[in-house]
């Protein structure tokens, strides 16, 4: 864990959770695992504040729990699984796109809340549905319920894994913690439940409050004594499968830009087709025939069985590697690169920052090492056809901020600095882990540099507040268009100046930070497959 | 070999300067001798974002997201600090945030036990047998089903003195509050209303020295 990963996830967490679950989570990301009452003497808080602040943490899966042999329970912080606070819209957006509103707001309350039942999602969501729709309306549960299954089928969401029945009759005092477990079988297998019910708008006046509170009350008193269907069976967003949806979307964009739209349309069915068969970590799809790959395009799509056959043999023969020939039967069989997509994908992040950053001619140089593996000064000079000087200056810059570096050849056992040659290479992994640690320092200088701004403008943001406060009480009791425009009036010219010029530079800052996680997303992808690779 | 020609000679380095491109009598940069700038020069501006519905839509996911954590349960804040002197208008706010409650009822199957959190008896009482209940539910051999009854007695009656007493508490307390309602609504005097004895019964002689003691 790098000092700029803690100070990243003691932000998200300060931002999302509050004080007092930051205070914890960086006590348990900078000591390891502890058990309740050292994190108590830790952080100085207490102790029902920490218990509070762990119960959070765990339902958010932020946090897990290990029983010791010794009775105590330790803690461990997951400080990748912190991290990826930072994606939540990335992943609510995908559920949109792919699923619609209902499983937009599916994914949302379920990332809101860490894990919910399936009764409870349902009806969370039909509620904030049923909100949105014009008066009258409603939503039913049955519509909200398909989608869920839905995306229980293609693997987006997942069950939590569940706590032991707890035997009836034990000699023994039940254990300080439940060991969680889950069969592989049931991970994605969705309750039988027959959810009826429409969603409920929340009314604004009282008498219906009333009633609500009333019909709450019963039902709660009710309730108490019958276990909603689907007990103790919780839900909760599958990150990986998103993970390689994003990753598959990288991947058929770069097929598109580099060669046409047909050809990104057959390696979005390959991926397609190999969604589920293929484990989240392997380094190649299984292996599909042409005839597969041709019943299985999209209805859109009518070329011809050669033209297919055409551009596989142009992807299989493209030097990216993104696809590759494994043999003839089936009229060919062929199967998607997974890791040397993601190493395309990595090197192109680099030299595209490393032009940005440095320039175009920098950049050569960089490609050309990248290329040729190892080249001495001399030779960069010649192949990249840059005048010594520029290239000397060039290359000392990138070596000064680790991007490239230097390799020592000695020719006689002595290593005598006359009689060594010196290679300049570029190691991609340990560039792109240097670029990933300065990623979570932008991102988290970005973070507060946004609460600085937001710090700094608190007294003129509760102004507006209330004033827009005041405005809509005043429109819901309808009052003349002069008294509202004279409440509008106390906010000054130029207050309202510096009003507009907060919120577009908060939202420059937010859009930022989104862009960087995408840059984080593919070099973590890189490096972990990297590093999965036997 | 390591040491000679220290010192003689501009910056001598460990290995062959020539071979890495610097020329003999080539100008080298001067010595750094300070830390490097905490915001140095920018050379060349940053790309613009990329804008386009994607990325709008996103952002108002993101800042969507921040508020709506803010409102959950799931952001601890600590509790109000207890005042000095307990105020008559503490009864009239609305309930801050306490440290000895949770806000959300989490499934405590899947949670360790010792994160249960003892929430204190509020005034109702209605979550004191709710405590002892859950603890006694584990125990169930014969011998300690016995003591299991035996303290069941106990603890209903200990709860039920409780609920006596806290009822009574409260009844007292209301009971003061009407009374110091009474006297301080009536008129709004500094002077408690019950001592004053306006003298009416007295006599014809009301109008002087009404308010001294009675001996």
């Amino acid at each position: 864990m790098t000092q700029a990963e803690l100070r990243l996830c003691s932000l998200l967490l300060q931002e999302h959770f509050g004080e007092i679950v930051e205070k914890v989570g960086n006590s348990l990301l900078r000591t390891g695992p502890r058990p309740l009452r050292l994190l108590v003497g830790d952080t100085g808080l207490l102790p029902d504040q920490v218990k509070k602040a762990l119960c959070v943490l765990i339902q958010h899966n932020l946090v897990r729990y290990e029983v010791q042999p010794r009775g105590s329970v330790e803690y461990e912080a997951r400080s990748e699984r912190i991290l990826r606070i930072l994606r939540y819209p990335r992943y609510i957006y995908t559920a949109k796109t792919l699923y619609g509103d209902p499983g937009e707001l599916l994914v949302e309350e379920l990332l809101l809340h860490g894990h919910l039942p399936m009764s409870s999602a349902v009806a969370r969501v039909a509620n904030r549905l049923t909100e949105t729709m014009e008066d009258g309306k409603t939503m039913d549960y049955s519509e909200v319920s398909n989608t869920f299954v839905r995306l229980a089928d293609t693997h987006f969401i997942q069950r939590c894994p569940t706590a032991p029945e707890s035997p009836r009759n034990t000699k023994a005092p039940p254990p300080p913690a439940p060991t969680l477990a889950i069969a592989e079988k049931d991970m994605y297998t969705v309750p039988r439940l027959s959810l009826h019910g429409k969603g409920k708008r929340r009314h604004s006046c009282d008498e219906d409050e009333e009633r609500e509170h009333k019909a709450k009350k019963q039902k709660q008193e009710g309730g108490n004594s019958e276990t909603p269907p689907d007990d103790g069976i919780y839900w909760q967003v599958n990150l990986e499968r998103f993970h390689q949806h994003f990753r598959d979307q990288a991947l058929v964009s770069a097929v598109a830009s580099r060669m046409d739209q047909t050809s990104s349309e057959v390696v979005r069915t390959m991926l397609r087709m190999s969604e589920v068969t293929t484990a989240s970590g392997a380094s190649h799809t299984q292996p599909l025939s042409s005839n597969e790959i041709f019943r299985a395009l999209p209805a859109g799509y009518n070329i011809g069985k050669q033209v297919l056959d055409q551009y596989l043999a142009l992807l299989a023969d493209d030097p990216l590697e993104f696809v590759g020939k494994s043999g003839d039967s089936g009229g060919g069989t062929y199967s998607v690169n997974l890791h040397k997509a993601l190493v395309s994908l990595a090197t192109a992040t680099l030299e595209s920052i490393v032009e940005e950053r440095f320039g175009s001619r920098c950049a050569r140089i960089f490609r050309l090492l990248l290329r040729k593996k190892h080249l001495e000064q001399k030779q960069v000079e010649d192949f990249a056809m840059i005048p010594a000087k520029e290239a000397k200056d060039m290359l000392y810059r990138m070596l000064s901020e680790n991007l490239v570096s230097l390799q020592e050849i000695p020719k006689t056992p002595d290593h005598a600095p006359s009689r060594t040659f010196y290679l300049y290479t570029v190691n991609v992994m340990a560039a792109a882990r240097m670029l990933l640690h300065r990623c979570y320092k932008s991102v988290a200088n970005l973070m507060e540099r946004r609460q600085h701004e937001m710090r700094e403008n608190k007294r003129l943001l509760e102004k507006s507040q209330r004033v827009e406060a005041i405005l809509a009480s005043m429109q819901a009791t309808g009052a003349e268009a002069a008294q509202l425009h004279e409440v509008e009036e106390m906010i000054t010219g130029p207050e309202r100046q510096q009003l507009e010029n907060l919120k577009r530079n908060v939202n420059k800052i937010d859009a930022s930070e989104n862009q960087v996680d995408e840059t984080i997303f593919v070099l973590e992808s890189f490096i972990e497959s990297t590093m999965k690779r036997p | 070999m390591a040491g000679r020609g220290r010192g003689r000679g501009r910056g001598q380095m460990t290995f062959n300067v020539e071979a890495v491109g610097i020329g003999k009598g080539d100008a080298l940069p001067p010595p750094t001798l300070q830390p490097s700038p905490l915001f140095p020069a920018l050379e060349r501006r940053a790309a613009p974002l990329p804008g386009g519905e994607e990325g709008e839509y996103m952002l108002a996911l993101k800042q969507e997201l921040r508020r709506a954590m803010r409102g959950l349960p799931y952001f601890v804040k600590p509790g109000a600090p207890r005042r000095d002197i307990e105020r008559y208008s503490d009864k009239y706010q609305l309930s801050s945030p306490t440290d000895n409650a949770i806000d959300w009822s989490p499934d405590w199957r899947r949670l360790p036990r010792e994160l249960k959190i003892r929430v204190r008896r509020l005034r109702k009482g209605r979550t004191a047998p709710l405590v002892p209940k859950q603890r006694l539910a584990l125990d169930k051999e014969e011998t300690i089903k016995k003591l299991e009854s035996l303290e069941k007695k106990e603890e209903e009656v200990t709860s039920e003195e409780e609920e006596e007493k806290e009822e009574e508490e409260e009844g007292k307390e209301e009971e003061e509050e009407e009374e110091y309602d009474e006297e301080e609504h009536e008129e709004e005097t500094d002077y408690v209303l019950s001592y004053f004895d306006n003298g009416e019964s007295f006599g014809p002689d009301s109008d002087d020295n009404g308010d001294e003691a009675v001996y």
